[in-house]
């Protein structure tokens, strides 16, 4: 939980944004995925968010889709993902998942909480599991000290968002856009009320993802949020040059985190 | 137990017992609260049932009659075997009942657009009709493996001003047309309603779509005391999301004495594992929402689902039929390619009917459990479709050339 907590305080503190990053387990291979997360935190990325695979992510455009079904079609399975958690922890770097509801539920809900801490990981984000869903995640992510985060939407009213804030620790994700990840030229001009709204129900950081790319909407998120959720452009950085694209768009958006 | 019991079911959570709810991403909770709210006022808001009566009658043709088929039990160990007759609404099936519903919703609702996935077709081409006759914008996105099963349906569906999506990622089936649909759904939902055409998905889609087809039952149970002076010892229906079978299951849950009988796609056989029998042979999982019997692997991935009927080819149910079947209320088996096709040309050959391949199951269902129960019994199968977009498969499936 410090680590997490740590790297947001750290970025504070340097005034500026964290940078989180997001890559499926498993993309390009085990080894290629764990390989771009080590030359993204070289980078400059804060903390790092694994993707654990699904076979129907419907909160995911194209670009992280077919990341995805690489992924899945080289073999990734639940046990691949607690390595890849393993192993990005045992770079220092706060290592987070994003995971779809069932394969966690179909792993064991205590027993992925149980082998993701005892893997190093810090928290859990779950894009199609709400408040109200998650009883049992609630359970179990306090008995096994692994922060969970679940996310507010532009179309979030007030009261999902003092619900959400209440069951959430670590960090709140705030969505910057309505649709899928991936790409966007522009985000809302409404994400920044978002946030606004959220810091009134909460004292956690608050990071803003989804459709966010480039230095410039990075350098335009800092300068209200705490932290800036980076994915789909890195698995196509990935895709054309490999750990070293990575490590270049890293480096490039870290830069606009400055306020 | 009573009707009320059963019926009463879900929670205000949208659980039917374990099984349901809402797993969703937060962008669409305000989503699902609107259509919520929205589906509780109408349901006890007089203009709007009158206005949902006036076209279940004078637009879809209700009440639908129920016919019996004397040569066709014949087959079936001389049980008395009764239809009902869906397949004879406007458009071909039972489908249109639920889209009828959500189309004057959408305009309640101040919506102007309207997306749905389609397997068959069957739904798809009930959407693209509702939204000509409400003057809505529509979106059907289909599995590009079904566009080929189901070209008839696709170009009806175009003719209706609708637009197919043909959709080409994962399976290319129904499993797939949905994620899409949902996908669409985020992006589109202030303008945009996601006519789903089944009872699963997260609630109040399961509640609100059952409770738009059980008519149905409805019907029939009238039908059955007024012209037989009982009910059915057994009602069947086929199951792939399930809406035709809860649609005429529910009038009947608080009859303890009539067998209620879920027809799932037993594809190659459920030992193959090629199938879409969720029920009986998956497992419970989180699935387009909701909490139900899926198929999946030991890691939690979707296994695709595989039927002849593209209707049935999904690997999840709606998680009533879960929880009926937990509860033992309703009794679900598995029927194979092979025994749903025999049953089909049965019924085209002895009846003058053309079921579709997905009732089709139901009828292999009815002649196994006639057989069982023998002369006496009354059993009552939901007709739920016309089978004239099957025609292309049946004839390749049954050697007739074209």
């Amino acid at each position: 939980m410090s680590l997490l907590h740590d790297a947001f305080a750290r970025a504070k503190s340097e005034n500026r944004a964290a940078l989180i990053a997001y890559l499926p387990a498993g993309y390009p291979t085990e080894d290629g995925a764990v390989e771009c997360i080590a030359a993204m935190v070289e980078g400059g990325v804060d903390i790092v968010e694994i993707g654990f695979p699904y076979s129907d992510p419907v909160m995911d455009g194209p670009t992280i889709q077919d990341a995805v079904n690489i992924s899945l079609e080289g073999g990734t399975k639940s046990a691949t993902v607690i390595n890849t958690v393993k192993r990005v922890a045992d770079l220092g770097v706060p290592a987070l998942v994003m995971s779809y509801w069932n394969p966690i539920e179909r792993y064991g809900v205590d027993s992925f909480a149980s082998d993701f801490h005892a893997a190093g990981g810090v928290g859990v984000i779950t894009p199609d599991l709400t408040p109200e869903e998650a009883e049992d995640w609630i359970l179990a992510t306090n008995s096994n000290d692994v922060d969970r985060v679940f996310l507010v939407a532009l179309s979030s009213s007030d009261e999902r968002i003092a619900k959400v804030a209440n069951a959430t620790t670590g960090f709140i994700y705030a969505g910057a856009v309505m649709g899928v990840t991936g790409a966007r030229t522009s985000i809302s001009d409404a994400i920044e009320g978002l946030v606004a709204k959220v810091r009134r129900h909460s004292d956690l950081p608050v990071a803003v993802g989804l459709g966010v790319s480039t230095p410039e909407q990075a350098h335009e998120i800092a300068q209200y949020a705490d932290g800036v959720i980076v994915g789909s452009a890195f698995v196509t950085a990935i895709k054309k040059d490999g750990a070293a694209g990575a490590k270049v768009l890293a480096q490039a958006l870290s830069k606009g985190l400055a306020r | 137990m009573t009707a009320n019991d059963v019926v009463s079911v879900p929670d205000l959570r949208g659980h039917f017992g374990k099984f349901g709810g809402r797993f969703v991403p937060e962008a669409l909770m305000a989503a699902l609260d609107e259509l919520d709210e929205a589906f509780r006022k109408a349901s006890v808001d007089p203009s709007f049932l009158k206005q949902l009566r006036d076209l279940q009658v004078n637009y879809t043709g209700r009440p639908s009659p129920i016919t019996e088929a004397k040569r066709f039990a014949e087959h079936a160990g001389g049980a008395t075997i009764l239809l009902k007759r869906e397949d004879l609404n406007h458009t071909g099936s039972h489908k249109i009942n639920n889209v009828l519903g959500q189309g004057l919703l959408t305009q309640r609702m101040g919506k102007t657009r309207v997306i749905a996935e389609t397997g068959a077709g069957q739904h798809g081409v009930a959407t693209a009709t509702v939204a000509a006759l409400l003057g809505l914008e529509c979106v059907v996105y289909m599995g590009e493996e079904d566009t080929k099963r189901q070209a008839l349906n696709v170009a009806r569906m175009k003719l209706l001003g609708a637009t197919v999506v043909p959709v080409t990622i994962g399976s290319r089936t129904l499993k797939d047309a949905i994620n899409e649909a949902m996908r669409d759904w985020v992006a589109n939902v202030e303008t945009t309603h996601y006519m789903l055409g089944t009872v699963a998905g997260p609630a109040p889609f399961p509640e609100m779509v059952r409770d738009f087809h059980r008519i149905i039952g409805d019907e029939s149970r009238e039908q059955m005391l007024s012209r037989y002076g009982r009910l059915p010892d057994v009602v069947a229906a086929c199951v792939g999301g399930g809406s035709n079978a809860i649609g005429i299951f529910t009038a009947f849950i608080g009859d303890a004495d009539v067998r209620l009988l879920g027809l799932e796609a037993g594809g190659d056989g459920i030992e193959t594992g090629r199938h879409a029998s969720t029920i009986v042979g998956g497992a419970v999982g989180v699935l387009h929402g909701a909490r139900s019997y899926i198929m999946q692997d030991d890691d939690g991935q979707t296994i695709e689902s595989h039927s002849i009927s593209a209707g049935l080819d999904y690997p999840s149910v709606g998680p009533e039929h879960a929880y009926l079947a937990d509860i033992g209320r309703a009794e679900y088996r598995s029927v194979t390619d092979v025994e749903a096709m025999n049953a089909f040309k049965l019924l085209c050959e002895t009846e003058g009917i053309i079921p579709a391949i997905e009732t089709a199951h139901a009828l292999a269902g009815a002649i196994e459990i006639g057989k069982e129960l023998g002369e006496g019994a009354i059993i009552l199968i939901n007709l739920s479709g016309r089978g004239d977009k099957d025609v292309e498969t049946a004839a390749k499936y049954f050697g007739i050339n074209l």
